[in-house]
Parts: C-alpha cells; sequence; structure tokens
C-alpha cells in the first residue's frame, strides 16, 4: 500500500464544504420547495458522503476492488429499498384492469 | 510480489503476522477486511431506513408533523461536531503517516472529546427533553394529535436509529481508548499504522450514517 | 512435493492435530484446520438434535389424529427443527467446517486472512447456538423458522426473545467468517493461483460470502426489531397502529432467499470438485461455473417476493419477483448440464463421494425444477403452505446441500483426519441416504399437490398412506446418518493411514501431507497449472482408473 499524506489543507478545505454543505441544507429546510426540499436534502447528504468517502476516508487513493466494494455496497441497499417500494408503493392500485370485472362481481361457485 | 518484499518477509517485523507474507499484505487485507465490514453495516443499518422509507411515505403528515417536534439547531450543532471529529481523526492518520507520535495521541483525544460532546448534547438537550415533552413510545408517550399512531411510529424510528448509531458511537470510543494506549506505549509509525487507520474508516462511515439521519429525522418536508 | 515425507504414518511426523495437546490447545487456537473441526463438532451436534425433532414429527404422522404429541408441541417441534437445522446447521455446514479447513489450503496460504476472528466467529456461533437451545428446553417456541409477524411479536407466548436473540447472535458469526473468506480469497493467493486458476470450490465460497456479508444484516435487523416489539410494544408490526407485519417479510426475505443459496451454492462448489477427480477429467465449461457462482449470488437478491405472493403483497410487485425468480434457473442449469458434460466420456468410478455428488445432481435437479412450479404466480397460490413446499426444499436442502456436505466430507476425510474410511461402508450409507431421502420427500410432492398443508399436527385420514410412506422413509434416512458418525469416529482410531493423495486428485491440498501440518505446507507452494489439469496434455486422462 504506497502511503499517499495528504496536505492538512485539504482535510481542513473539506471540512469547511461540510459544514457549508451542512448549513445549506438547514438553510434551503426553511424554504417551501414542495417535495423538491427532501430531494435537496438528499442531494446534499450524497455529496456530503462522497466528500467524506473521497478525502476523509482515502478512497481516491484506493484500489479499484475497493470503489468496486463500496458501490456494490450502496447498490445493495438501494436493491433492497427499491424493491420493498415496489411493493407497497403499488398496493393501492387496482388490481385488475378495467373491462376484467371489478372485485365486487360475485362469481358463482363452480358445481 | 517483488524479490525485495520476499528478502523482507525473512526479517519478519514484530507486528508482521505469521501468515502473511509482507507488511503490505496484511495492511491491504486489513483494510479491505473493515470495508466489507462496513459494507455489513451499511445494509445493517439499511434494514431500518428501509422501513423508514415505506412509513414515511405511508405517513408523511404524520412523519413531518413529529419531525417538527425535533431541535433542528441541536441536530445541526452536532452535525458539526460530528464532522468536527472526523477530521481530527483524518488529522490523527495523517500524523500516523508521518511518525508524529505525540500529533496521533493529541488527535486522538480530540476525536474522542468531540465524540462525547456529540452523545453528551444528544443524551442532554435531546433525548431528555423529549422524555419530558412526552415523545418516547415506550415510556411516556403523550401526543394530541389526529396522527398521533404515524406520530409515535416517527419516533420509534427516531429512537431506533439514533440509538443504534450513538451505540456505534460508544463502541468508536471503546476502540479509541485502546488506540490511546497503543499510540501511549510508541506503537505506531510510518511502518505500521493500520489500526489507527481502520479505526478512522469506522468513525468516517459512522459520521456518514449521521450524514443521513439528520436530513432524514430533522428536516422532513421542510422547515417553513 | 515431499512425497516420501507424506507417506509416513501420522503418528511419527508433526502436524496440526499432533502439535499440540490438551484442551486449551483446541479452544484457543487460531488455527483454521483445528477451528473446522471445533465447527464440525458443534453442528454435528446441532444436525442430530435438529433430525431428532424431525423423527419425532415423522412418528407423529404416521396416524391421520396425531400419534406422539400434542398440538401445541407439535408447532415448537417443526419450528425447532427449522431453525436449528437452518441457522446452526445448513448456513455453517460446508463454508465453516469444509470452507475454514480448505480455503486457505487451496489458496496456498497458512491460515485465514484474520485467524481470531475466525475463533471469535466460533464463540459468536456457540453462543447463539446455547441461547437457541436453551430456549429449546426451557419451553421452545413456536412461530415457525420465518418468526412472522404479528404472531411472532404481539401474541405467541413461547421462547421467542431467547430463540430471536440467539439466531441474531449466530448471524455476526456467519459475517465474520464470510469476510474472512473474501480477504484471504483476494489477498492470500499463492503465487501462479490466478481467479482463473482456481478450484471452483474458492468461486462457490466465495460467491456464498459475498451474499453472508451483504445478506446477514438485513435479517439481523429485522430479527433485532422484533426483541424491541417485544419488549416495548411500539406496533412497527401492528397493523392496529399502523404497522405493516408484511414489511418484516420483506426485510427476512431479503436475507432467506439469498441463504438458500449460502446453503446450496458451497455444495455445488464440493461437487464440482468431487466430479471432476472420479472422472478424471477436466471441468467441462470452467468459466460459465465459475461465473454462474457470481450470478447466483447477484440474483438471489432479486427475488426474495416469490416467498410472499400470497400474502396480500401488490401483484405488481409479485409479477416482477416472479420473472426475476425464473431466472435463477439459467445458472442452476449451467451447473447440471456442465457437470454432466464432465461426466460424459470420462473414466468414472463410484467411490463414495462420488455416489453422493451423483445423488445430489439428480436430487438439486428435481428441487430445482419444482421450484419453477412455485416461482409461477398462478401455481404457488395452490400450492403454497402445502407439502409441495415442503418436499421442494428439503430437496435442495436436504438432497442437494447435506449430500453434498457428505460428499465433501468423505472426499476430504483423509485429508482432515489422515485415515481412510471403511469405503464398503461408505458406500452402503449413501445408497441408504439416496434411497430413504426420496422414500421420505417424494410421497411429501405428492401430498402436497393433493392439498395437505403443512405445518398441522393433524390431517385427513385420505392421506395416512403417503405419510406412513414418508415416516417409513425418514426412518431410513436416520438410519443413513447414522452409519457414517459410527464409521468416521471408528476410522480416525482404526482406519487406515491416508496417503497424501488417496483419490490421485489435483488441487493444493492434496500436495500437502494427510493431515496437513500447521503451517499448511512444508515450502510456500507455487501454482504453475489450471485446475483440474487430470490427464497428460491433450488426454484429459490421466491416471484413469485401469
Ligand atoms: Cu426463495
Amino acid at each position: 500500500m504506497s502511503v499517499h499524506v495528504e496536505p492538512v489543507w485539504l482535510y481542513v478545505l473539506v471540512f469547511l464544504c461540510l459544514m457549508v454543505l451542512t448549513a445549506t441544507t438547514v438553510g434551503v429546510a426553511f424554504v417551501d420547495l414542495g417535495s423538491f426540499n427532501t430531494l435537496v436534502a438528499l442531494t446534499i447528504a450524497v455529496i456530503k458522503m462522497l466528500l467524506v468517502v473521497t478525502f476523509f476516508m482515502h478512497v481516491r487513493h484506493s484500489t479499484a476492488l475497493t470503489k468496486v466494494f463500496i458501490a456494490a455496497g450502496f447498490l445493495w441497499l438501494l436493491l433492497l429499498i427499491a424493491f420493498t417500494l415496489t411493493d407497497v408503493g403499488t398496493r393501492q392500485i387496482p388490481q385488475q384492469p378495467e373491462g376484467w370485472g371489478s372485485a365486487t362481481t360475485v362469481v358463482p361457485p363452480p358445481k | 510480489m517483488t524479490d525485495a518484499s520476499a528478502a523482507h518477509s525473512s526479517q519478519h517485523p514484530p507486528y508482521l503476522a505469521h501468515h502473511f507474507t509482507d507488511i503490505e499484505q496484511q495492511n491491504e487485507s486489513g483494510t479491505l477486511g473493515m470495508w466489507l465490514f462496513l459494507l455489513t453495516e451499511i445494509m445493517f443499518f439499511g434494514g431500518l431506513f428501509a422501513m423508514y422509507a415505506v412509513y414515511r411515505l405511508k405517513f408523511f403528515e404524520a412523519f413531518r408533523e413529529g419531525s417538527h417536534r425535533l431541535n433542528v439547531a441541536f441536530g445541526a450543532l452536532n452535525t458539526a461536531v460530528l464532522i468536527g471529529s472526523s477530521l481530527t481523526m483524518a488529522l490523527a492518520v495523517r500524523a500516523a503517516q508521518l511518525s508524529r507520535r505525540k500529533a496521533i495521541i493529541f488527535f486522538i483525544i480530540l476525536t474522542m472529546i468531540l465524540g462525547i460532546a456529540f452523545i453528551g448534547i444528544k443524551l442532554n438537550y435531546e433525548w431528555s427533553a423529549d422524555y419530558r415533552e412526552g415523545l418516547v413510545p415506550w415510556m411516556s408517550f403523550h401526543v394530541e394529535s389526529p396522527n398521533a399512531p404515524g406520530v409515535r411510529l416517527f419516533f420509534c424510528f427516531y429512537f431506533f436509529m439514533t440509538g443504534l448509531h450513538a451505540l456505534h458511537m460508544v463502541i468508536g470510543l471503546g476502540i479509541m481508548c485502546v488506540l490511546l494506549r497503543m499510540a501511549a506505549k510508541g506503537r505506531f509509525d510510518e511502518g505500521y499504522f493500520a489500526p489507527v487507520e481502520v479505526t478512522g474508516l469506522y468513525w468516517h462511515f459512522v459520521d456518514i450514517v449521521w450524514i443521513f439521519l439528520f436530513p432524514l429525522l430533522y428536516l422532513i418536508g421542510g422547515r417553513y | 512435493m515431499s512425497a516420501a515425507l507424506a507417506e509416513a504414518p501420522p503418528e511419527t511426523r508433526v502436524h496440526y492435530l499432533n502439535a499440540n495437546y490438551g484442551i486449551k490447545s483446541w479452544l484457543l487456537t487460531t488455527d483454521h484446520k483445528r477451528i473446522a473441526l471445533l465447527y464440525l463438532a458443534s453442528i454435528t451436534l446441532m444436525f442430530f438434535v435438529g433430525g431428532a425433532m424431525a423423527v419425532m414429527m415423522r412418528i407423529h404422522l404416521i396416524d391421520p389424529a396425531g400419534a406422539l404429541v400434542h398440538p401445541d408441541t407439535y408447532n415448537k417441534l417443526f419450528t425447532m427443527h427449522g431453525v436449528m437445522m437452518i441457522f446452526f446447521f445448513l448456513i455453517p455446514s460446508i463454508p465453516a467446517v469444509l470452507g475454514n479447513f480448505l480455503v486457505p489450503i487451496m489458496v496456498g496460504a497458512k491460515d485465514l486472512a484474520f485467524p481470531r476472528i475466525n475463533l471469535l466467529s466460533w464463540y459468536i456461533f456457540i453462543i447463539g447456538a446455547s441461547l437457541t437451545l436453551y430456549a429449546m428446553v426451557s419451553g421452545g417456541v413456536d412461530t415457525g423458522w420465518t418468526f412472522y409477524t404479528p404472531y411472532s411479536t404481539t401474541y405467541a407466548n413461547s421462547q421467542v426473545m431467547a430463540t430471536a436473540l440467539g439466531v441474531f447472535v449466530s448471524g455476526f458469526s456467519s459475517i465474520l467468517t464470510g469476510l474472512n473468506f473474501i480477504v484471504t480469497i483476494h489477498k492470500m493467493r499463492a503465487p501462479g493461483l490466478t481467479w482463473f486458476r482456481m478450484p471452483l470450490f474458492l468461486w462457490a465460497i466465495y460467491a456464498t460470502s459475498i451474499i453472508q456479508v451483504l445478506g446477514t444484516p438485513v435479517v439481523a435487523i429485522a430479527i433485532f426489531l422484533i426483541g424491541l416489539e417485544r419488549l416495548f410494544h411500539v406496533g412497527i408490526f401492528d397493523p392496529a397502529v399502523g404497522g405493516d407485519p408484511i414489511l418484516f417479510q420483506h426485510l427476512f426475505w431479503f436475507y432467506s432467499h439469498p441463504a438458500v443459496y449460502i446453503m446450496i451454492l458451497p455444495g455445488m462448489g464440493v461437487i464440482s470438485e468431487i466430479i471432476t477427480c472420479f472422472s478424471r477429467k477436466k471441468i467441462f465449461g470452467y468459466h460459465f461455473v465459475a461465473f454462474s457462482s457470481m450470478a447466483i449470488a447477484v440474483i438471489s437478491f432479486l427475488v426474495w417476493g416469490h416467498h410472499m405472493f400470497v400474502t396480500g403483497m401488490s401483484v405488481y410487485a409479485a409479477l416482477i419477483f416472479s420473472v426475476l425468480s425464473f431466472l435463477v434457473a439459467i445458472p442452476s442449469a449451467i451447473k447440471v448440464f456442465n457437470w454432466t458434460a464432465t461426466l460424459y466420456q470420462g473414466s468414472i468410478s463410484y467411490e463414495a463421494p462420488m455416489l453422493y455428488a451423483l445423488g445430489f445432481i439428480g436430487l438439486f435437479t428435481m428441487g430445482g425444477l419444482t421450484g419453477l412450479f412455485l416461482a409461477s404466480l398462478a401455481t404457488d397460490v395452490h400450492l403454497n403452505g402445502t407439502y409441495f413446499i415442503v418436499a421442494h426444499f428439503h430437496y435442495i436442502m436436504v438432497g442437494g446441500a447435506v449430500m453434498a456436505y457428505l460428499g465433501g466430507i468423505h472426499f476430504w476425510w483423509p485429508k482432515i483426519s489422515g485415515r481412510m474410511f471403511p469405503d464398503t461402508w461408505a458406500r452402503l450409507a449413501a445408497a441408504i441416504v439416496f434411497i430413504g431421502f426420496n422414500l421420505t420427500f417424494f410421497p411429501q410432492f405428492m401430498l402436497g399437490y393433493l392439498g395437505m398443508p403443512r405445518r398441522y399436527a393433524t390431517y385427513p385420514a385420505e392421506f395416512q398412506v403417503l405419510n406412513v410412506m414418508s415416516s417409513a422413509g425418514a426412518s431410513i434416512l436416520g438410519l443413513g446418518y447414522m452409519i457414517p458418525l459410527i464409521y468416521l469416529f471408528w476410522s480416525i482410531r482404526y482406519g487406515p493411514v491416508a496417503p497424501a493423495n488417496p483419490w490421485r486428485a489435483k488441487g493444493l491440498e492434496w500436495q500437502t501431507s494427510s493431515p496437513p501440518p500447521t503451517q499448511n505446507f512444508e515450502v510456500p507452494p507455487v501454482v504453475t497449472e489450471e485446475a483440474y489439469a487430470y490427464g497428460p496434455p491433450g488426454s484429459g486422462r490421466e491416471g484413469a482408473h485401469d
């Protein structure tokens, strides 16, 4: 492992960026953006995470393997959330297309 | 593996475990192992995040109401404190890379102080206030609202998630006590600092979890 | 390598078993081979505990009204049988025993990357197993091994907490084992051992470890939430206050479907080793078999909803999960076809491990194909909750995973113990297991198709014939499992001394002595050839039986 010693100013710069982003995320929360508030908050959180991962956790000097593993971790988390939401998010949609008969239709029992 | 490193392995420095060929292999294994552990942590918190997402969609109004009962100022302050501790942790690793033994100890202590400050603020100004206001679902829950069941669910997730996060911080502080002992004995230098580095990875991960928890718990649906 | 040294009787030479003695040298060991044996002893115990419950259930079901136990006890029997067998036998079986023993040797290393974490994982396993055994003797648990909410959180008044805690704890043992294997395979391969020279067992273990690392934490948090819910009754799974019980199933099956592959993938790796060795042929389509392991690991995470088709899940989600479930059949079929093609024109010999491997191929194929019935939405509605499901997953878990485990134990027993097992007895036992297994579980396919529900202590009288057949088969199967237990123990003392490579097999583990020295190799090995290089160049037949 080739050791990369980062200069102190880089760490401090990253720290300052993180603080500015924290302030931004709090500030934006007090502005009415409708459903975009969540989007903005999450985007800022992702940017902050990338800053921490890239610089504080030295991933910019890591092997491709480490990068693949990290990407896989987040991909798997997304899979878990996305597939769970495909169920929960579509449960309310009627399950029969129109014209196929509705849930109230009584089907006579077979003889 | 180069010939030079093969020749090195015969000397076996004291910190090189017998089953590794050289220190590079040992360090890389340690770092990779920690990253894999962090993957499991992502999925561990991930289960809670997935459930949170579902209930937040289902009870959005109630979650917003619950969220607005939290104190953004303390949440933001704690975010700053934790990011600061990440900075000092990064500097501790840097000090180890440069064999600055006193600086290692200094920055680890600083990190611990900030970590304790985070937990202190959480405990003293937030959780205790929540308790007094009757927001703890299983101890004292008095919310007068048509959304009360949803608010209750919100506070379940709030306490489970911040509680699990705080537990991880306490474990991190425990590991740092061990690091401190090792650092005091002068065990770390540019040739061997894997424990500091690996602890750093863990600590930054805990920071990242909070980076997501803060907007997801304190800033639901805006504060306007 | 040092052939003369390898042929010397084990008593005259220092190896991992006699390097030091005493209880402490075992309980504090960091040697992966000794930890493998610690696991072997513990999971064998759990296997027979879980097996005893199966025996009681089969005796009970001889009579339509129930012959043996109270219905409440029956509920506890099938629950504890599932918990023991899945979490404390099948999941650790091949990875923690054969994987622990073989992974470092197969990569040519002295030990796993983190030997102390390896020992820690065994202690964590023991804590989890003790909690679960405690739950068993202090009243048992009756939720089913799936801990479905809200029954497990609100209504069950059996030992849910202790069992859930035991499963939760043992999960971390599984995670640490997987983590150790991934790092070892990435970082500690011997010079010359490229990824595509690795034995397919290592590919299978690697794919398994990925599932262990990414899946297990999710079931851990799900079970953790059951604990919190039972303690505090906050209602996260209680529909009465807005909770969603199906959400628990999502989290549970996100792990527990891939967990099926934690059990079967290593078995597939074992089969690849055995088939090539006893056909004296290179594996057909190495890359396909290797990548199909990885494909199974990835796809396995996308299909969990097929356990929930009749829970009230959205049909749109069900459609997606159904289509994706069919996809798993592709990599699984690739493996079966490639093993069959490997057998083609091989010079096959029917040693005991090979009998288990051939049994595996047939039984796994049946288990896999019946899985397709359950992956399609319409037939699943009819078959869900019947004995068809019970038969299906036993064909995978017992016909597949346990057969592979026994095959692997026999194949590597000379390496592990330094002794040969009695060949005739071993072949006989393999045949008995195969016959007993089919007699036990094939009638259950029919029972399920006819509509007999699972998890009931009684059943209508017209199902009795098939149930009695199943129970008779179970007693044969039980006998089949007792025989290896006896002769393997016997062989440790009285078996003929094993040479370094009794099967004339390829692979690094056969190049060191039996049993291996603590450091695994006298000289660090260098790999110069592909895996399964049977035969002089071009012939594919080296060491063919004459
Ligand atoms: Cu499944």
